[in-house]
């Protein structure tokens, strides 16, 4: 898979993202990783921040498409 | 069968546990690596748990933790994070506060890592 549909599932998600990245880690389209600053994870754990990554990429998470991901992610304070 | 009871038993009884894939002696995964590296380095002690014989063992755990990655590290009882988090906590000192906190001052002084097997 290429990083266009997740980027494209992440900015549904975070639609107030100041910033937000996929990068291919390996090229091999399965090793993924995603920065995402936004102000809608201000005061969230870091647990319930990557939650809220785990769950706008659940598909590709269940089906297998996505192997490993890799999850920076920031509130914007 | 499932596996949920022990799993619960190992989250609620350990003051570190890990979910990992492999042994702390044999690794088989390098985000797993990654989160034993930083429990290590911040002096944990490690209750580890290899989810590679069953993946049931996997699917009952996340279906607890509401985690769908692995590794997963809990501390009394609580989600800590996987390998992302928990290195990021050991790098702004965040995770040994932690530690501390939840298991006193001196959690570093019996430190060890043992293996408990599921299967």
């Amino acid at each position: 898979m290429t990083t266009e549909p997740l980027r494209t599932l992440l900015e549904r998600a975070f639609p107030d993202a100041t910033e937000l990245d996929v990068v291919d880690r390996t090229g091999g389209g399965d090793h993924f990783q995603v920065v995402v600053t936004a102000p809608s994870l201000d005061g969230l754990t870091l647990v319930d921040q990557h939650r809220r990554v785990y769950d706008a990429l659940s598909a590709p998470l269940a089906d297998g498409t996505i192997h490993e991901l890799r999850i920076k992610t920031k509130g914007a304070r | 069968m499932s596996y949920g009871d022990r799993i619960r038993e190992v989250i609620e009884g350990s003051d570190v546990a890990v979910f990992m894939k492999g042994t702390p002696q044999f690794v088989m995964c390098g985000n797993s690596n990654r989160a034993l590296e930083a429990l290590r380095r911040a002096g944990a002690p490690v209750t580890a748990v290899d989810v590679l014989p069953d993946p049931q063992i996997r699917q009952d755990l996340s279906a607890i933790s509401g985690w769908p990655t692995i590794p997963q590290v809990f501390v009394k009882g609580e989600l800590v994070g996987g390998a992302d988090i928990v290195e990021e906590l050991e790098q702004t000192g965040e995770l040994e506060r932690t530690l501390r906190d939840k298991l006193g001052e001196e959690f570093a002084a019996a430190r060890e890592e043992r293996a408990v097997s599921l299967v």
